[in-house]
């Protein structure tokens, strides 16, 4: 079966840095994969890579076979992927239905239907939407009021609007209280189940990975370092290394308290 | 080769007086985010209280003392104006804070024509360099050398003020984040006021410096506001060198243009300004704006809704109200409400680019009286009758936004907003300079309404309808999916790309349709006129417009209009003392500071107090 996202020899320098490098994955069909690692490994400029903010230097994305590397993100969108942000952005000055709505009106290209009011258009479908994250209740509430967590969900089901086959999240729990994770994971992994979507997500809280991802890669450097189901990246001591440190700092500072 | 030098000598010395403005505007814009306006009115000051104190102190310490004494003055000045107009309204919506700018240049104009009286001052000459050194046979004046001179020391000075000592460390970081500096303890509101002085210091020493060349008048504030913005663009916001760079670069370009290409004078430097932005769109030695999606102050915008019965009915008996206006059958009248509805016509077409797609043009008089324009030389060459050049204006407006627009959304921000300026001026030159066709200072006369519509209580409707349809036409735009996708490119450009919406053709066509809408105006105020002059593309006219939509409420749907109705009455009543600007003034720093949202949105939040509107509380 044809892999649903692959890449292949990814890189991207700043300057010097290689913030990734040589990067290259498969993602099976209908798979939870998560891609982890420590604070600058590269996660986010590979994710912005793969949905087209960022340019690479090298390699290719190939999405259902197809290149899809340079393009903007409003065209890989078009191909059926949806994406969240680490930081929500959503549309403060709107309502938390209309915020769905207008993914909706883009994904009918009804933007710039001159007659309708925005407000009335696809609404039952956005609220069906709100719906399977549990937002129907808040649906006509401001934006901008909404708290951290809800509007995670919000751009959750905003993502789902145009019924992607593969969705990219970066850290979908970030900055929410730990029980709020567990939740709102879960919701997630059993809609993108219930959906058959495949997902690629990033993610900082080992509990939330090793519960739901089907298999895991471990970024370190712009290097990817380890590929497999979760019990192997358990053992894996270079993993473990990168987490828990192998001790090398301290090594090193009491060999040079011994020279000195 | 002399001329040549002599040449580069002048611009170098006119690049002295310019720099010091354009740093403290840069400055002051840097840390405090205000787009100040009134800068141009502080180097006016220099020259004026320069010239008082250099007729009181003797000698050449006396003329030098004078220069220093008027810069502190001026600073003064800008700490009053700082304390009593700017640091109530710092938490006011972005961009907010200019309307009040606006208000302090009224204000000082007047003063200033009340203390120094109409006529220009010439400047006295500086005693000990009041003659010319020949360089290779051209006379150059000592004067000139002194201020190339003189200029690298003051931009030394700031450079080390800025980069080596405390006070530099803390302008530059809050220059950089202002919510962190104040986190670490420093005291933002002093700092504000210390840099406020010290840009308005600059200014005013700037405003003294240039008396001996060009003297003191009442035109100096908007004349070298202009030249101030485009070196503070191309220098990029809040670079000192660069600054200083932009100053020599417009400075001897003009000096030549005078001599080889004397028509280009008023527009060399705009073009000098959209070619450096086309390729650096952060000005030669700015860096990216950071402001944007966290930089937004104030409280969110709030959802809109389409009107219900009540609105409707309500929209409906003000109408039919407005519509009897001429059973009073004061001509009058008439002409009055007719001049009221097209500028709120214009005003709505601003204010739904500014509010709907949070760009903010400081040309939008470009489209105007672009489409004035538009319609004054058909009916002037090729006879067209009105209802043509009604089509036409606005078609022809819309055409130059197309073009406009599409150089101008390359950038972002400020320089988007110079850009648009930097458009406004060049078709303002075009219409000034190009006297064969547009009759240059003397516009385009005898452009009336067809017969049937010559009559005023006839273009009282005709206007009417036009009007309110542009208006109404505008408001659903923004009801409708286009106007969602405006707003959403504006909260989250980066989440309206992600979701298959390409942003800036939304912005572009939103740019087109309100230029459209403002070139309508334009060719509705023709025809009301019966003449045109280049003064509808002037800066002062994109200011108006812009003011209006400020003071009737950026967030919320009806503020353009509603501002454009009420300032044109009150403008209307003013300007009949001899004082109005000084009144005008002081009520639009009145209104910025008693009502931070907008008539519209002050009124909104007292409704919802009063209980008399349902309120965002209830939505959540």
């Amino acid at each position: 079966m044809t892999p649903v996202l692959s890449v292949r020899n990814l890189s991207r320098s700043f300057g010097a840095i290689r913030a990734v490098d040589d990067v290259s994955f498969d993602l099976a069909p209908g798979e939870l994969l998560a891609l982890i690692g420590p604070n600058g490994a590269g996660k986010s400029t590979c994710f912005n890579m793969l949905m087209g903010q960022l340019r690479p230097s090298a390699g290719k994305v190939l999405l259902k076979g197809q290149e899809i590397t340079g393009m903007r993100p409003r065209r890989i969108w078009r191909m059926g992927v949806g994406r969240t942000f680490q930081i929500t952005a959503t549309y403060a000055s709107m309502t938390v239905v209309e915020n769905v709505q207008m993914a909706l009106i883009s994904h009918y290209r009804r933007i710039y239907a001159p007659l309708p009011y925005a407000t009335r258009l696809y609404r039952d479908e956005a609220m069906d939407l709100l719906e399977t994250v549990g937002m129907e209740d808040q649906a006509d509430r401001h934006c901008a009021v909404l708290a951290y967590g809800d509007l995670k969900r919000l751009e959750l089901a905003t993502a789902l609007a145009h019924d992607p086959f593969l969705l990219l999240m970066d850290e979908p729990t970030a900055g929410m209280a730990p029980r709020e994770r567990i939740g709102l994971m879960q919701l997630t992994a059993d809609i993108l189940n219930s959906k058959g979507i495949s997902v690629l997500f990033t993610e900082h809280d080992m509990d939330v990975v090793f519960a739901h991802a089907h298999r895991v890669m471990v970024l370190n450097r712009g290097q990817l370092i380890a590929n497999g189901p979760v019990e192997e990246i358990r053992a894996d001591p270079r993993v473990q290394e990168v987490y828990l440190g192998g001790g090398t700092v301290f090594a090193a500072q009491a060999a040079g308290a011994h020279d000195a | 080769m002399g001329l040549f030098i002599a040449q580069l000598l002048t611009g170098l010395a006119n690049a002295g007086a310019l720099f010091m403005v354009a740093s403290g505007l840069s400055l002051i814009f840097g840390v405090t985010r205000v787009v100040n306006f009134a800068h141009g009115s502080f180097y006016m000051l220099g020259a004026y209280v320069g010239y008082t104190l250099m007729q009181v102190l003797p000698g050449a310490v006396g003329f030098w003392g004078a220069i220093l004494l008027a810069g502190l003055i001026v600073g003064l000045i800008g700490i009053i104006v700082e304390i009593c107009v700017l640091r109530p309204v710092y938490s006011a919506p972005e961009l907010f804070q200019l309307v009040a700018t606006f208000g302090v240049i009224l204000v000082i104009q007047d003063l200033t024509l009340m203390i120094w009286g109409p006529t220009d001052l010439l400047g006295p000459r500086a005693p000990g360099l009041k003659g010319v050194v020949r360089i290779m046979g051209e006379p150059v004046p000592q004067y000139d050398i002194a201020l190339i001179v003189i200029t690298p020391f003051v931009a030394l000075a700031l450079w080390y003020l800025i980069a080596r000592t405390r006070v530099g460390t803390l302008v530059r970081a809050a220059t950089q984040d202002r919510e962190m500096v104040g986190a670490l303890g420093v005291n933002q509101a002093w700092l504000f006021t210390g840099v406020f002085f010290l840009g308005c210091a600059l200014a005013g020493l700037g405003g003294a410096l240039q008396l001996p060349k060009g003297g003191a008048d009442l035109l100096m504030d908007f004349s070298i506001l202009a030249s101030v913005f485009v070196v503070v663009v191309i220098g990029g916001m809040g670079s000192l060198p660069g600054a200083y760079l932009a100053a020599v670069i417009i400075s001897v370009l003009n000096v030549f243009g005078v001599t080889y290409l004397p028509q280009s004078t008023l527009v060399l430097m705009f073009v000098v300004m959209v070619i450096v932005l086309m390729v650096r769109p952060f000005g030669l030695l700015g860096r990216e704006e950071v402001a944007g999606e966290h930089g937004q102050v104030g409280e969110p915008e709030r959802p809109i809704r389409p009107a219900g019965t009540g609105v409707r009915l309500l929209v409906a008996f003000l109408l039919a109200l407005l519509a009897s206006v001429p059973l009073l059958g004061s001509n009058f009248y008439n002409v009055l409400i007719t001049d009221i509805l097209i500028f709120c016509l214009f005003a709505a077409s601003l204010h739904f680019l500014l509010g709907q797609g949070g760009l903010v043009s400081f040309g939008h008089a470009a489209f105007f009286g672009g489409g004035a324009y538009v319609a004054a030389l058909l009916v002037t060459y090729a006879g067209t009758p009105m209802e043509l050049a009604l089509l036409l204006a606005p078609l022809g407006a819309g055409l130059a936004a197309i073009v406009i627009g599409w150089v101008c959304l390359r950038s972002t921000g400020v320089y988007f907003a110079m850009l648009t300026l930097a458009f406004g001026q060049l078709l303002w030159s075009l219409a000034f300079q190009w006297g064969d066709i547009t009759g240059g200072d003397d516009g385009l006369v005898n452009i009336w309404p067809s017969d049937w519509a010559s009559d005023n209580v006839v273009f009282f409707y005709l206007a009417l309808v036009l009007c309110v349809g542009g208006i109404l036409l505008l408001r659903h735009a923004a009801h409708a999916p286009f106007g969602y996708a405006l707003r959403a490119a504006r909260d989250s450009a980066r989440q309206a790309e992600a979701t298959g919406i390409n942003t800036r053709h939304v912005q572009w066509v939103a740019f087109t349709f309100a230029g459209t809408m403002a070139g309508l105006a334009g060719g509705l105020f023709v025809f009301s006129k019966g003449s045109v002059f280049p003064n509808e593309l002037e800066i002062a006219r994109s200011f108006d417009a812009l003011i209006v939509v400020f003071l009737g409420g950026v967030k919320t749907l009806s503020g353009g209009w509603v501002g454009g109705a009420f300032f044109e009455s009150v403008k209307d009543v003013l300007t009949r003392f001899e004082y109005w600007r000084l009144a005008l003034g002081l009520l639009i720093i009145f209104v910025v500071i008693v009502a931070p949202d907008g008539i519209v949105g002050s009124l909104r939040k007292l409704g919802e107090r009063l209980g008399w509107l349902r309120g965002e509380r209830e939505l959540r």
